[in-house]
Parts: C-alpha cells; structure tokens; sequence
C-alpha cells in the first residue's frame, strides 16, 4: 500500500489502518472498546498527531478516533471525494471586452487541503466560471495560471514573471488584466508591478478575498465582478487593488497600487488608501471614480515593462533601543539599500548614527519613511532628523514603507550610484510620493464618539 | 390522545425522531469572548451580507444550498457593540473554544450514555438562508451512539452535537431578511434521537424526558427562546420532514399528529392522481396583458405597478386542489407555501387558483379564466394557478409550482418546514443533506483526554430515571417527574434523609403547597433548605400537625418563628373540648357519623389546629357519647 493512500497518516494511526489494509476513502465499520463507529476514513492532517483516524460519519459529521481503542476495521466500501466545482466552458462573445486573469494563488481561489487541513489555493478558469458565473455577463475572460502559492511566498522572480506576462497579454490584445492575488502581500505586489509595468493602455486590478471562496460568505464573488468590471470597462489604466469598501456587500475600493495597505488582519474592508482618497468606488456594474487625476485608458498597446530589480534591501522598523549591530550586519552582509521605517517624522536614536554613517560611507542607499504610514517624513525639524540628513539619509517624503522598499529594489536594478539612487527615489513614477496631502486623506474614524456613533447608525457598516 | 388514537399511528407506521436544542449557561459565547445575553434596544449598526452555495467536503452542491441561493435574499444583520465582535459579524476567524461549554456537552453526552469521540473536528453545517452570517454553522459531534430509556424501552442517542446558536430571525418580506445576532453563537448542544418514536405522545414524552435529563446538569439556560426542537416525522411509505424551531414541548404532540395526517393525506393523493393515470403537464405562459382591466383588483393593481402576472395550468388536478390533506389544510396551501419562501412573494394573496370560490372583486372572472385557459392551451376543467410580482420570481414561481406538483406523484417531499403561530407548520426548504457538512478549515481537531472524561464522569448528577428508582415504593413516577420538572428533587432527598417524613406529604408540600403560596404573594425563596429541613424535623418528630405546615411556612418566609403552633397540648385539654362540644350539640345530631365529622371538625379548630388528626379521631371515638349512639344503631 503506498503512502500516498493514507495520506497524512503516521505513526500508530498508519500502522493501524496498514493492519486492517484500510485507506483513505475506505468505507469502514470501526469496533473498539468502546464501540462502533462507521464511516469514511478521511485524510489526516500532516500537522495532527498520529494516534487517531479521522471519520467522515455517515451524518457528514467528523471524528477523530484513538488507535489505542480500536479492535478491529472491517472495510465495506470505497468513496472517494472529488472535490470539484462543476466546470463548463466560459462563454465568449465578441460584443464583450476580452480580460485576462492572471492567477498566482491565495484565497480568491481555494479549495481544502487535507494534508494540512487549511485551504489551499485552487484555480482554473472552468471551475472559476462553476463558481461565479455572473462573470460571463461582464466580459470574455481567459485565465492563466502563473503559480499556486500563497502571497507570502511571493518574491522577484514571481514580480517579473506577473510583470513580463502583463506586457505579453496587454500586446496580445488584452482589455484590462486582473490578477488573483494573496491579500496579505497584495500592496507590495502591486507596488512593484506599479514600477514594473508603465504606461499601461488598460487597467491591471489586482483582487484577492478575505474569506476563502469554500464559505458561503466569501466575499470572492463579489470581488471578482467588480475586478473583472473594473477590467473591462474601467477607465483608469493603472496599477489598483480592488477589494471590498465596507465589510456590507454594498461596493469595492479601487486603491492606487503605490498608496495603499492591508490594515487589519481579518476584515473585509481591510484595504485603505493611506494619505489620499481612494481613486473610485465600484460596483459590478459601475466604476465611479473618485479622484480626477489618473492615467486614462488608450487604444494603443504601447506598454512599458521594465523588470530590472536588486533584492539586496531590506526595510528595518525601527524601535527604540534599537542596536547598531542590526545596520551593520546588513552592511557587512552585502546589502545595497536599507528603508528605514523611522519613529514619528523620521527618526531613529542616536546609536544608530555610526553604522549609518558607516553604510552611507560604503555606498549604500539609506532611504527614510514613516512607520506612522499617514504624513511626510520631515527631518528638518529636530536636531535627529538633521544629524541623519547630514549623515546622507534620503527621507522619502509620504512613501509608504513597503511601496519604498519596492522602488528602492526596482532602482538599485537601474543603477547603484548614489547621486542617481537618490535623485530616482524622488521622482515620483506611480503616484508613490505626491506634493500635497488632502484634508480628507487621513479619516480613521474613532467609534464611541456621539457623531460617529450616528453615522454608524445611519450607514451599513 | 386515546388508546384508539395510538393505534391509529402505530398502523400508518409513524416514525419520529427528535433534535433537541439546549443553550448551555455559560458566561461567554463559543468560539469569541462577547458576553452570551439578548438585547432589545435599538441595534448600534448594521451590516448587509448575501449568501452564496459553496461545494460540500465530497464535491457537492447541498441541494438546499441551490434553493436558498436561487431565492437572492438580500441578508441585513443587527448587530450591538457589546454583544457581538467582529467574529460573529464573520470578519475574524474563531477563538479557541470555550472549554467549559464543551465540559457541559461531555457531561450531556455522557448523561445520554454516549461514546465520547476521542478527538472532535469541527464541521461546519451550511445555512444559506442568512440566519448565521459566515453561511455555516460551526459544530462538532461530541458523543455518538447513545441511548436513554423511556416507557420501559430504549430510545437511541444519534449524536450529542455542540455547536453555535444561530441568530433571531426579526423580519422576512420579499428578498430582504433581517436578522438580530446578539443570540447568535451562544453555545448550544444539540441531542440527537434515531427514529425509534411510534407515537406523537411518545414525542412529546422523550423531549421531557431529555429535557430533565439536561437540566439535571444545572448547566442548560431556561426561559422563552433557549430550548428549541427539530421533529422529523415519517409515515409508512411517506419521507423524512424535518419541523424546525418548535419552541415549546407542548407543540410537539400536535405537530407530530398534523405530520403524520398530512403525509397521510398527500399520499393518498398520489394515489387519485395515479388512479387518474393521466401524464401531467403544467404548461405555463405569462399573462399580465390579460388583467389590464381585470375585475380581481389586486391582480389589476399588480399590473399597473409594472409587475408581472403569470399562469400556469395543472391538468389532472380538477377536483383535488382544494382537497383537505391535514386539519385546515390543502394541496393549494402547499402550493402558495413553497411560492411565498422560494420566488419571496409574500403579498396576499399569493396565488390566485380557477376553482376557488371566492368572493367578486377579489379573483378574476370566469372570462379572465377562460382567456388564460386558451393562451396555456387547456380545457375548461383544468385547474389553472396565477401568480404575480417582479418577472424573475414569477418565473422562478410557476417552475416551482411545476416541481411541487411533479413531487406529488412521489408523494411526500422531502422538506423542512416552519412552525407556524398556531401549531400549523409551513414549507420552510428542502431537507438538507450530509453534503452540507464541511469541515472548519479554521481550528485544528481536539483532543480529547480520557482523564477529563473521566474526572466528568465521577461528578455526574443523578438521572431521572435513577431518581425514579430511588423513589420507586415511596412516591410515584409522575410525582418524581414532577419534582424533576420544578427542580427540587435534590431538595426533597436531602429533607427525606435528614428528617424520615412522609415522603408523599414531603413531595406535597414541594409541589403543590409551596408553589400555592407563592401564588398568593408569599415569598417563598426566603424559605431556605436549613428552614424546610428544621420544619420537617419538627414535624417528624410529632411537635407540628401537618395542617400547620402551610402556616409555619408563611411565618418562616417573613422571618418569624412557629413555635407556637406546635402540638404540645395534652390529652386532657383534648377530651374536655370533646365534652363541651358533645354538650353543646345536646342531642341535636342523631346520625352517629354526622356527630363523628362535626365533633372532630369542632374539637381541631378548638385548639386551633394543634393537635393532629390521628389524637383528636381518637378522642372522639373513644367519647361514651359516640358509643351510646353505636350501640343504639346494632339494636
């Protein structure tokens, strides 16, 4: 009997089902001392102990069973799950506009993996037209799957090759791109791809969700329709992330892909537009923008893709008491570039000033932004943030922490003099720095407070 | 319910198996640490979801599932800043579980006899009709394969569940469904019964029963909306209907009889339609165009608002439509049922039928009809359905119509179906399979560890069924149900024990007199065990009469003592009041049992009711008055 068969079974638990020659799917009949259970054996969790087999009893219930009880399994069948959303061809029409979704994984598209019990990432086009079939009424849609993982594992070979294929699909014809994306990484991706790829003639929306598609209240669906709206016949052709507004179903967020982050751990609505307004709202079938400044859509396929990278930066988050040993260890170990998310309007403690100075001395471009996220870095205005201009540290304006990684990455793949590093850092290229901040770009509402209490009453929340 | 009745079920091969749901009393909700309790302020926000199918674990859709989705609901839930956090409102994932609910479901399940899983999963059991807002609910098989025993046979435990409350439904009108989720995910257990119910007193009998055996843990909430049961139901030859959300245990003997005559009746119309042998068609068309100028206003009114109207024919049907199926009940109700909870048309009338008499001005004309009739292409006599409302849900409307009578042919369908406020039920939805379970990719399996069990084991509370045999010689069964169902039974063994009293006139006094004397405004919580134990001390020990007890427990419920009515008086004092009062009648009562009764009555409230029953009999008896009277009677 292989392995494969009882997967995720180890220990006394596979010696037992070896026994009784039991695996996995095996309609069985356990006794034991404490009596009969039957039931289809299920695969077993790899992170699970190994001293008990999981049931899938005839109810749909699960149970997990101790070895140590177990006198005898008779085996009385086989049933074997597919798991497998109905396919069927997605439908094309000519009169639609033609998207392409660029799947590289995450929650937009999971199904369940015994081995570890959790979701694992699932996609293909038939099944994604099994599951949200509305899709076909917004546009044609060809999918492609880039990788299966989940966000965190994203890394530059993954940028390139997303950014590579973007330019491929957007010559070969493409109406707008939508890319499948891990919400937890979803703002860096879109960061780098906001460098990456430029002047592009259509929209590229990254959308992910944050409840598994397995859940009847995924918010997957709702989504994908207004990603795939947005692709379609959305007029900003930019870089965005398209995720839910409210955690109602009511509307999504259309965030501009440098100014935007994932901001609490589980929510729904857990992307915001940090400093600014969110370009648009959007719905299945209506995108309004917001703002008035963004790239418009063209008919031409004159895309930029420009893939150059040096991953040798790190982003350090600074905290008090930080130790010199943290900068040195990354000037000694080859690092071209160090972002330095600072306390308040960019500083950090005093300690720190030789290594810098040390890493500056090197080469290395030392960037500032702000862990605050909202507002400018400002190191004018105590005698720290001058000490650390002196010492040749670039602050970075608005730059949010991620997105200055991301650039500093893309820069340093262009060139590694400093002069130019510094003087590219500056130049805004995708909205990732702007000259002003709008009143209203910082609302993080406090609730208790009586007039923010009657708002919640009055609007979905 | 008479003996005839039970026959009657046992012949149509009733089988009924119940869920019972108990909330646990816990401090905290299941798998968040938001307070369990119910609101009824005004909600602090609102929040709007929908629901969408997923595919069960084997790759499934639930058939349910399909049905709730097709209906769209807009789903709107209430929600309150200090009983619900963002886990209910689905924007975090679960918290560890509460350990101590599920020490109180490990208790239930061992109570019911249970093999307690060594390992439990959670699964979650999809409900797409928006009542919980992650579209499941999360619940676990705690024990499996137990039993209890009733009338002197055992009835099987299916499974002993913990899971999470759903929330309170507060509307339903059109697609737009409004729930309140302060309930929900309170901890819940779920028992689980097979089918072995023959009788709808039997169900109403082992719902008690496990209801007692429940409460013996002191650990399940009472009051209204804490206890609800599922009744599933079939008949010989009909199918499994699940009654959901009945929510007292006096429902379940009547829901249980009005199921079973229900199937009765719908399978006794299959029978006419197959005797009929016709094919049944439902053609159906859409008609607003002919009610422009309709005389039925309603349908009149739908078409000027811009709603749709359509038709559909049931050929074979004449005559049946408006047959009788359970008590107040017809096909038509089924009908107009599944209409109003699918295409969400829940505007009075639901359905207009061609065979209803009704009054003019209500339902179209025979001409109307007879236009209609000509358009589907039917005959005069076939029965003809109209429905109106927005274009989609008529059209989902007459298709379901269409289904409802195609299952007519099998008979009964497989079904849940809702209480209704007068012990009716209605079509609820389709009965959900084990496709909907899944498992909670969320939390990892628990162990279980055979040491807890056990140490629950060890501190598990007495039965009904062993306080039944406990009490068997001295009391009743009823009577220790009794004293079960008003929880003092633990009351009455610790009195029984310390003071050797009559145990019937104990249980008398629990029962009946304490509960009369709150009624007239006596407060009895005031009097403790301490006090009841002293009081039947006293009495046990000849110093208090039983008539004085009500009296001694009204003084003890206001602080005062009873000392003085205690039955320290003598015998002398006792024979002299014979004696006058034997004077005072002088001869007037002729009837030696008359002046028996009247002397006895006389002497126990001369001495103020002090001197017990048995010593003033006595007394009176052995009065040479009495034996003057006796001896003149042999003569």
């Amino acid at each position: 009997m292989s392995g494969e068969a009882l997967e995720g079974y180890r220990g006394p638990a596979l010696e037992v089902l070896r026994r009784f020659s039991v695996r996995v799917w095996s309609d069985v009949e356990i006794q034991g001392c404490k009596g009969t259970f039957r039931g289809v054996v299920l695969p077993r969790s790899e992170t699970a102990d190994d001293e008990h087999i999981v049931l899938k009893m005839h109810n749909g219930y699960n149970i997990g069973i101790s070895v140590r009880s177990v006198e005898h399994i008779r085996v009385k069948g086989y049933r074997e799950a597919h798991y497998k959303i109905p396919e069927s061809e997605f439908p094309t029409d000519p009169k639609k506009p033609n998207v392409t979704l660029l799947g590289t994984g995450g929650t937009i598209a999971s199904r369940l993996d015994y081995r570890t019990g959790a979701v694992i990432p699932a996609f293909a086009p038939g099944e994604l037209y099994g599951a949200v079939p509305e899709l076909a009424d917004i546009c044609n849609l060809k999918t492609k799957k880039l990788f299966g993982i989940f966000s965190e594992n994203m890394g530059p070979l993954e940028w390139i090759t997303t950014a590579e294929t973007i330019g491929r699909e957007i010559r070969n014809g493409a109406d707008g791109i939508v890319i499948g994306h891990g919400t937890d990484t979803m703002h860096h991706t879109a960061a780098v791809l906001s460098f990456m790829v430029q002047q592009s003639p259509v929209p590229i929306v990254l959308v992910g969700s944050q409840r598994s598609s397995d859940r009847p209240s995924s918010d997957a669906a709702f989504n994908l329709r207004c990603a795939a709206y947005t692709a379609a016949y959305g007029e900003i052709a930019e870089v965005l992330i398209c995720m839910f507004g409210p955690t109602s179903d009511r509307y999504n967020l259309l965030h501009r892909g440098t100014v935007v982050r994932k901001m609490h751990s589980s929510y729904r609505s857990t992307f915001r537009t940090i400093g600014d307004i969110p370009i648009a709202m959007v719905t299945p079938d209506s995108v309004v923008p917001l703002k008035k400044d963004y790239r418009k859509r063209r008919k031409d396929r004159d895309v930029v893709i420009d893939t150059r990278f040096d991953d040798r930066v790190s982003l350090v988050y600074y905290y008090p008491n930080m130790k010199p040993d943290i900068i040195d260890s990354l000037v000694d170990n080859g690092y071209a570039g160090i972002v330095i998310a600072g306390t308040g309007l960019g500083h950090v403690n005093k300690p720190l000033y030789k290594p810098l100075k040390r890493a500056v001395d090197k080469g290395v471009s030392v960037i500032m932004t702000v862990q605050t996220l909202w507002g400018y870095t400002a190191m004018s205005v105590y005698d720290t943030g001058r000490d650390l201009l002196e010492i040749g540290v670039v602050p970075a304006e608005n730059m949010l922490p991620e997105v200055c990684y991301m650039k500093l990455c893309w820069v340093l793949g262009h060139t590694k003099n400093p002069e130019r590093v510094k003087a590219m850092m500056l130049e805004p290229i995708a909205g990732e720095t702007s000259e002003r901040e709008p009143p209203n770009g910082y609302v993080v509402l406090q609730g208790g407070i009586p007039e923010v209490e009657e708002f919640l009453g009055r609007h979905l929340l | 319910m008479n003996g005839n009745e039970e026959t009657n079920f046992r012949e149509l091969g009733l089988r009924c198996g119940l869920e019972v749901h108990y909330q646990l009393d816990t401090q905290k909700k299941l798998f968040c640490h938001c307070p369990v309790g119910l609101l009824n302020r005004r909600p602090d926000a609102e929040i709007v979801r929908h629901m969408r199918p997923t595919l069960s674990e084997l790759g499934e859709y639930d058939g349910t599932a399909l049905m709730e989705f097709k209906t769209k609901k807009t789903v709107r839930y209430q929600l309150y800043y200090d009983s619900v956090c963002t886990y209910e409102m689905d924007d975090t994932p679960p918290f560890v579980i509460n350990r101590e609910a599920l020490k109180i479901a490990v208790e239930i399940a061992l109570l019911l006899n249970c093999r307690i899983a060594d390992e439990i999963h959670v699964s979650r059991k999809q409900y797409l009709d928006g009542s919980i807002p992650t579209g499941f609910q999360r619940t676990i098989a705690v024990g499996v394969n137990g039993w209890i025993r009733f009338s002197g046979r055992k009835i099987r435990i299916v499974q002993v569940c913990l899971e999470e409350d759903a929330c309170r439904e507060v509307s339903d009108r059109g697609h737009v469904i409004v729930f309140r989720t302060d309930r929900l995910s309170t901890p819940l257990v779920e028992v689980i019964t097979a089918p072995d119910i023959r009788t709808p007193a039997e169900a109403s009998g082992v719902d008690r029963e496990i209801g007692r055996i429940l409460r013996a843990t002191g650990k399940v909430r009472r009051g209204i909306g804490t206890v609800r049961q599922d009744v599933n139901v079939s008949i010989e030859g009909g199918t499994r209907v699940e009654i959901k959300g009945v929510p007292r245990t006096g429902m379940i003997e009547r829901l249980v009889r009005v199921e079973a005559l229900r199937q009765k009746g719908l399978l006794s119309l299959r029978e006419t339609i197959t005797a009929r042998g016709a094919e049944i068609k439902t053609p159906s068309c859409d008609c607003g165009d002919l009610f422009c100028e309709s005389e039925c206003a309603p349908l009149r009114e739908s078409v000027r608002r811009g709603l749709s109207v359509g038709a559909v024919a049931i050929p074979g049907f004449s005559g049946i439509l408006h047959r009788r199926i359970s008590p107040g009940k017809t096909f038509a109700d089924e009908l107009a049922g599944r209409v109003r909870v699918i295409a969400c048309l829940d505007d009075e009338p639901v359905l207009f039928f061609s065979d209803e008499k009704a009054p003019c001005g209500s339902r179209p004309g025979p001409k109307e009809w007879e236009a209609v009739r000509r358009r589907l292409g039917v005959g005069k006599k076939d029965p003809v359905v109209l429905v109106r409302g927005p274009g989609e849900d008529v059209e989902t409307a007459l298709s379901e119509i269409a289904a409802r009578v195609e299952e007519a042919k099998e008979g009964v369908p497989n079904e849940t179906r809702q209480v209704l406020v007068g012990g009716e039920t209605d079509f609820e939805r389709i009965l959900p399979g084990p496709d909907r379970m899944y498992p909670d990719t969320d939390s990892s399996p628990i162990p279980i560890a055979e040491e807890d069990v056990a140490a629950i084991r060890k501190r598990l509370p007495v039965t009904p069924d062993r306080w039944r045999k406990r009490c068997r010689g001295m009391l009743k069964p009823q009577t220790v149900d009794q004293l079960i169902d008003m929880e003092c039974i633990d009351r009455f063994w610790k009195i029984l024990k310390n003071t050797k009293c009559d145990p019937k006139f104990l249980a008398y006094t629990l029962t009946a007199t304490l509960p009369a004397l709150r009624r007239a405004g006596c407060d009895i919580l005031a009097v403790k065990e301490k006090a009841l134990v002293k009081l039947f001390l006293f009495h046990a020990g000849g110093n208090i009469i039983r008539e004085m007890i009500p009296r001694a427990l009204v003084r003890i419920a206001s602080g005062r003592g009873y000392d003085d009515l205690s039955a320290d008086i003598d015998e002398e004092t006792i024979l002299k009041a014979v004696e006058r009062n034997y004077l005072r009648v002088n001869g007037r009562i002729k009837d030696r049992r008359k002046l028996f009764r009247y002397l006895v009555g006389a002497v126990k409230e001369e001495t103020g009711f002090r001197a017990s029953g048995r010593r003033v009999v006595w007394a009176v008896q052995s009065h040479e008055g009495l034996w003057k009277l006796q001896t003149e009677e042999r003569r």
